[in-house]
């Protein structure tokens, strides 16, 4: 099935997330669609599927202008599609998503056992291993996503999109998926995979288009550099290191001594971990999304109902201590889900500023508050994080993801005296204008003396920020590297690979898809080296004179080519 | 990729139609609102009037019958609404003209008190169906205190109102600690503990320490003259100290809520829960404080329907009415904002004083104005519905 | 490099396992002592109590069956403690009590407090029972209500209304037409009209859910009392006189003993209760309707995205609903009274709301929960009438305490359906 999309576009009150695009799937492809998050790929695709109504634009299916009033239309005509947030029901068994919305019946009542035996064959068949029988709610989720992937096949998808489906998945289920991928593509059906992960789409692609900030901004060849597709991708080249010197660690700040979460259901999250930050030193704890690292700065917070061991902060003991106590002790903290946890979207950014520092001088004097104190400081942090708005009192809610979080930054990082620095995802979902600046702010703090904890799954940022690297699987931590330890060995002990072992089976494996040599370019290779445009591997995509193609980028800023290719 | 079929993006702004800001949009929807309450419950009246029945089947024969009729029973009932929540214009004395409004402020004393008691909980994200409950308790010890004790005059009042208002804290205390603790939703428990405190009610007035000697049915002896609250306006009107005290608890709410660090976390609480247990906010202590606070008003409404005289200063197992659930619709009404309980407290003790005039006057039963309430609180919820009604354009995004 | 490995720390303390839950063990505990010292020990040893297992109608009858009353409380309270123990040992090893524990408790509970409560007296149980089973029609028909539309993510708080506007309805058309169908089918449709109030302003304006239910019930009890004074008093003949329903005895089921008259020897609305009460559980977790309707409530997004029309579910169910509740309405004119009164479901839908949690969004869970309201209620009636040791105001208060211990001890962790009361807006 050969499926076009024509002048897509797509607003959303003023903002428009897809400005006319184009894009054509042939049948058997592999297109991926490359950009950075908040570029308008998802909404694309969820046009396609029906979930949105597009503004402007056509799709076509083999020639046929359609319309997909809901997914049920897309669906009917053969397009599946994987989300990134999984559309499956917790309570429900395997069989049971996966019969959901064309359900087989015997008479009045369902037949449960044809959707069984209707998963077994296609898990036999895709090599989709998965138990019809178990509730969704107890599977891990790599293998929801098989059961998304299959929920799509039942439906005989011809096209499959599948959107950010990697950001889940450690390496080694990472490649387990292309494998399917290819399996998929084997068969003769085509798929549209969305991600921002160079490698994975260099693995896996036979063509690539590049979406910015809305719009098409070319396409491209899986030969095509990572540095050029990065390039392509961001508008500029990227400079993801941070200008800073070497740390000066000082004393111990933060101490965890066998600290030790479990779930509501009793199991260990956080699984007896020791560590230490110092103050003057960045340690950044890497890992997969979900094997505990968020427990561990939340329990490290007081939001954690069960929690045993020990965590001190400048030697004072904060487990059993309630989060405003931990707060009080001199911690700045920016949890992972800004809008969730950090912020309360209908408060005014004043009152955000203030967020959990309301009770304290010069914002309150005993129960009073001072509502002008409280906007004059607003004002200025405004100011100097550069939080783009018209107005402090208008709501938290109303700002762009980089402004809110430049409001959290500002609140944590100007509390008057902060020792530990904790943030986690600090740059998720923020423009990349608004991610150097977060970076900056952060080696601030560091040489300034405080200690910083990082939680990052972006091993980009990771390798720009940290001091040392923790790694963490499954609640414990597998080791403490330096941050210049190659991708592949980082790659490995996400996956539970203990240091030794990866980095004997990262050098055995050397030149394989996901162990190559390190996406950001060294800065002093972006800086000052010139280098030849991009060639024919970059096809030029719309040409306008404020969006340079991807063979444009090196008339403004020089990279280089990554050696040995 | 084909790059033929380009659209170039017109950006040149297109002159927008003229729209109405929010504010006025606002106004607008809550006046279309009550015009919209009131048609409608016009409909309702006229079919209920004998005469537009009888003259209905001939209708198409001989339709100004039914059209007259109706008028009338329509045109009588409001007129007769109007002159018993406002002002009375057939009345010889400027006493008697006056009194309406006098009364629509007397009734709404306590409708604001409860009123107060659901809006606080809203703005902390808490749904408190118990005012009800919370003002049958503050009506109980008020009561018990009024009628029992005896002690001089400011005092004993003073004694009486912290009395009430303690009985409706700790009855909504409950609610509060029982969601805190094993989260236990507050809708369910408050209904329960409706039922409860009128049992409990009931249970009382059997017992010799609340009957009122010499009489068999369930009412207590009278509150004591020094525990009642006094008349400001002259012994001719019944609005009394309640009134301000209602209006001095909306102002401590507003301050409560807006200028204070326990507002700010009841707010946060409310707003966004996540986030304000992780700016360490204790949000188990809030719910329970937003629910002590509401039962505080609830029992000053409990206590304002007792030492206020509503039911001739004894209490029975009337004496709370509906006021705890009308207080749910004048909480809707003002938005949960204290000044916009006050001013719907006021349109709902209007609609009340003058409803009873109404029944009185045309026979048109007083239900109408819950008929009418309802409808309100409805359009005001759905303003969508309301511009389609009268096909309005919806105003400028701010 | 220096490579500073952490290496595994040996767990010194002893490993860590949830906090064992004592709330089940403690209040069954509790109330095990309770039952023990009061009803039993504290009890007449002089005294019988008769229960009376007849009321003859049936075939053959059962003899009375006299008992000490003092011993049987204490027997009775003991087994409720044993089954306290057996929670205890569950919770240690921080298993669920099984449901049919709680049964065996709270059965073994009833029987010391009946025992006790009815000292010296004859206390007729088939009659206890057939009561139970006749209040706790409007419940069961409002809590089927409640589970339909829940289950579909809309919270219905305005089941009292539709209780309401079914009663008002099927006394008003039962009264014209003098005919129970009629009647019947009149509360099916202004049970139906309340939900779709409910469901354009909940699913299709997406308003605060708790909130127009609230609104409605009002709207309904302003309604139905503004042409109860208007109208229908004043013309009670006309208006407010309809036919009342009759038992009708089901050959050889209705002559089995104690069973037999409590189920089978009831009015036509109780049979249909029954009928509604099948439908909507093999409904539900039977058909495509039901995978469709509970996939609504918990995931309305995942539900989308296979191509079912999540408000076009929701407001159907609560259209179903509507009418489920209606004709449960129907049950306090044509049921028992005839005539309509002011006010006169008097909160039953709340309680029927309560039922439903009660019961965990389950079609039967919520029967057993509605039941136990039910007898309660009766339980209070015929004591009154046989006389006891306790206010007959706190009889009355024993339901809502009850729910109140339930949805604060037992069931505070009871899981509604995930999307229960958020509206789905689409982008």
């Amino acid at each position: 099935m050969r499926l076009e999309l024509r002048g897509i576009t797509k607003r959303f009150g003023t903002f428009t997330a897809n400005d006319s695009i184009d894009l054509v799937v042939e049948p058997g492809q592999i297109h991926c669609l490359l950009g950075e998050n908040g570029a308008g790929k998802s909404t694309l695709m969820n046009s396609l599927f029906g979930l949105y109504r597009p503004d402007e634009g056509q799709i076509l299916v083999d020639g046929q202008e359609v319309h997909f009033r809901d997914p049920g239309d897309a669906m009917d005509a053969g397009i599946g599609m994987v989300h990134q947030h999984f559309m499956l029901v917790p309570v429900f068994t395997v069989a049971e998503n996966v019969m959901l919305g064309h359900e087989h019946t015997k008479g009045a009542f369902l037949d449960i056992e044809a959707a069984r035996a209707q998963v077994l064959e296609l898990s036999h068949k895709y090599n989709l291993e998965v138990d019809p029988d178990a509730l969704i709610e107890d599977l891990p989720v790599g293998v929801q996503q098989r059961v998304e992937i299959i929920k799509a096949l039942v439906k005989d998808a011809q096209v499959l999109i599948l959107d950010e489906p990697t950001a889940v998945l450690t390496p080694q289920e990472t490649d387990e998926l292309l494998e399917i991928i290819r399996g998929l593509k084997a068969t003769g059906r085509s798929v549209v995979m969305i991600s921002h992960k160079l490698r994975e789409i260099k693995a896996v692609a036979d063509i690539i288009t590049v979406i910015r900030r809305g719009k098409v901004v070319g396409t491209a060849l899986p030969t095509a550099s990572e540095t050029e597709l990065a390039a392509a991708m961001v508008g500029r080249a990227v400079s993801l290191r941070v200008e800073k010197g070497a740390a000066q660690p000082r004393d111990v700040v933060l101490s965890v001594r066998g600290l030790t979460v479990r779930s509501a259901t009793g199991q260990a999250v956080v699984d007896h971990v020791d560590l230490d930050v110092h103050g003057g030193e960045v340690v950044c704890v890497a890992g997969v999304q979900g094997n505990g690292q968020t427990e561990l700065t939340q329990a490290i917070m007081g939001l954690e109902e069960f929690v045993t061991g020990s965590v001190t902060v400048k030697g004072q003991e904060l487990v059993g201590r309630s989060t405003r106590e931990v707060l009080d002790s001199g911690i700045g903290f920016v949890p992972e889900d800004r809008s969730h946890d950090g912020l309360v979207g209908p408060f005014s950014i004043a009152e955000n500023m203030i967020l959990d520092q309301y009770r304290q001088e010069p914002f309150a004097k005993g129960v009073r508050m001072k509502p002008s104190v409280i906007a004059a400081n607003a004002e200025e942090k405004v100011a100097e994080f550069d939080v783009r708005t018209t107005g402090v009192q208008l709501s938290a809610g109303s700002l762009s993801g980089g402004n809110q979080q430049k409001v959290v930054l500002a609140r944590e990082l100007s509390k008057p005296v902060v020792s530990l620095f904790i943030a986690c995802q600090p740059t998720r979902g923020v423009d990349v204008g608004a991610i150097e600046f977060i970076h900056r702010r952060v080696i601030a703090e560091r040489d300034a003396g405080v200690a910083v904890l990082i939680v990052s799954t972006e091993l980009d940022e990771v390798a720009a920020l940290a001091d040392r690297v923790v790694v963490m699987y499954r609640g414990k931590i597998v080791g403490i590297v330096p941050p210049d330890t190659p991708r592949g060995v980082l790659g490995l002990m996400m996956a539970g690979v203990p240091l030794e072992a990866a980095l004997h089976s990262d050098a055995a494996h050397v030149g394989e898809d996901l162990a190559e040599a390190p996406l950001v370019v060294p800065a002093e290779a972006v800086e000052g080296v010139p280098v030849e445009p991009g060639e024919a591997a970059v096809v030029p995509g719309q040409p306008t004179a404020e969006q340079p193609l991807l063979g444009d980028r090196a008339t403004t800023t020089p990279t280089t080519e990554e050696g040995g290719r | 990729m084909s790059t033929t079929e380009l659209k170039t993006e017109v950006t040149a702004p297109v002159p927008e139609p003229r729209r109405r800001r929010a504010w006025v949009d606002q106004v607008l929807i809550y006046l279309l609102s009550f015009v919209l309450a009131l048609v409608i419950s016009a409909f309702l009246i006229a079919f209920a009037d004998p005469d537009v029945r009888s003259a209905l089947p001939y209708f198409f024969s001989q339709p100004m019958d039914t059209i007259s009729a109706a008028w009338e029973s329509v045109s009588e009932a409001y007129k007769a609404l109007f002159s018993g929540s406002i002002i009375n214009f057939s009345a010889y004395t400027v006493t008697d003209a006056i009194r309406p409004f006098t009364e629509s402020l007397y009734t709404a004393t306590s409708l604001i008190l409860a009123g107060l008691a659901v809006a606080l909980p809203f703005r902390a994200g808490l749904f408190n169906i118990g005012a009800q409950g919370q003002l049958i308790l503050g009506a109980i010890v008020a009561g018990y205190i009024g009628f029992s004790w005896a002690l001089p005059f400011p005092v004993h009042l003073l004694v009486a109102i912290l009395g009430g208002m303690l009985a409706g804290s700790l009855w909504a205390g409950i609610a509060g600690l029982l969601k805190a603790r094993t989260g236990a939703h507050e809708v369910i428990v408050t209904i329960m503990l409706n039922w409860i405190a009128i049992y409990l009610l009931q249970y009382l007035l059997t017992l010799d320490a609340f009957q009122r000697p010499g009489r068999d049915d369930p009412l207590s002896p009278p509150v004591a003259a020094e525990g009642r609250l006094p008349r400001i306006l002259g012994e001719d009107f019944r609005l009394n100290l309640g009134f301000i005290l209602a209006l001095l608890a909306a102002w401590f709410i507003w301050w409560l809520l807006e200028r204070s660090t326990i507002g700010f976390e009841f707010r946060a609480v409310g707003a966004n829960p996540s986030a304000a247990r992780t700016a360490g906010i204790n949000v188990r202590r809030a719910v329970t404080g937003v629910m002590v606070v509401a039962g505080a008003m609830a029992g000053l409404a409990g206590m304002n329907q007792i030492l206020g005289g509503s039911t001739e200063y004894a209490l029975g197992n009337g004496i709370a009415g509906d006021i705890g659930f009308d207080a749910i619709t004048v909480a809707l009404l003002g938005r949960s904002t204290p000044l916009g309980v006050v001013l719907a407290g006021i349109l709902m003790g209007a609609l009340r004083a003058g409803g009873s005039t109404m029944q009185a006057a045309t026979g048109t039963p007083i239900d109408i104005v819950l008929v009418v309430q309802s409808l309100i609180v409805l359009f005001i919820a759905a303003p969508p519905l309301v511009r389609k009604i009268f096909r309005l354009r919806a105003p400028k995004p701010e | 490099m220096a490579l500073d490995t952490s290496a595994p720390p040996a767990p010194v303390e002893p490993e860590i396992q949830l906090p064992i839950s004592y709330k089940a063990p403690i209040t069954m505990g509790v109330l095990g002592v309770f039952a023990l010292v009061v009803f039993g020990l504290m009890g007449d040893p002089a005294k019988t109590t008769t229960f009376d297992l007849t009321i003859g109608t049936e075939a053959f009858a059962l003899p009375d069956v006299a008992v000490p009353s003092m011993a049987f409380s204490v027997v009775t309270a003991v087994l409720c403690l044993i089954v306290a123990g057996y929670a205890l040992v569950r919770a240690r090893s921080r298993r669920r009590v099984p449901w049919w524990a709680i049964l065996a408790f709270g059965l073994a509970f009833i029987l010391s407090f009946l025992s006790w409560v009815a000292a010296g007296k004859t206390l007729p149980v088939t009659g206890l029972l057939q009561g139970t089973i006749l209040l706790s029609v409007p419940l069961i028909f409002g809590a089927q209500s409640g589970v339909l539309c829940e289950r579909a993510g809309v919270v219905n708080i305005a089941i009292e209304g539709q209780l309401l506007a079914g009663a008002f309805m099927s006394a008003v058309v039962g009264s014209l037409t003098n005919n129970i169908w009629l009647g019947l089918l009149a509360a099916v449709v202004a049970g139906l009209l309340v939900a779709w109030v409910l469901a354009v302003f909940a699913v299709t304006y997406f308003v605060d859910q708790v909130i127009v239910g609230v609104v409605i019930n009002t709207l309904v009890l302003g309604l139905t009392s503004f042409f109860y004074t208007a109208v229908l008093s004043q013309n009670v003949e006309t208006w407010n006189s309809p036919p009342v329903m009759q038992r009708i005895a089901i050959p050889v089921l209705s002559d089995i003993p104690i069973l037999g008259p409590v189920l089978f020897n009831q009015s036509l609305i109780v049979y249909l209760m029954y009928v509604l009460v099948a439908v909507v559980h093999v409904g539900l977790f039977r058909t495509r309707w039901g995978l469709r309707v509970r996939a609504v409530g918990e995931h309305p997004k995942a539900a989308d995205t296979v191509g079912i029309d999540v408000n076009r579910v929701r407001f159907r169910n609560v259209l179903l609903g509507g009418m489920a509740a209606g004709l449960g309405g129907a049950f306090f004119t044509l049921g028992s009274v005839g005539a309509f009164g002011k006010a006169m479901t008097a909160g039953k839908g709340f309680i029927a709301l309560a039922a439903m949690i009660f019961g965990r969004w389950s079609p039967l869970g919520a029967v057993g929960a509605a039941l136990l309201f039910g007898f309660a209620d009766q339980l209070q009636q015929v004591l009154s009438i046989i006389g006891t040791p306790i206010p007959s105001q706190f009889m009355l208060m024993a339901p809502y305490l009850a729910t109140l211990f339930v949805v604060a001890g037992l069931a505070g962790r009871s899981r509604a359906p995930a999307a229960d009361g958020v509206p789905y807006i689409k982008s």
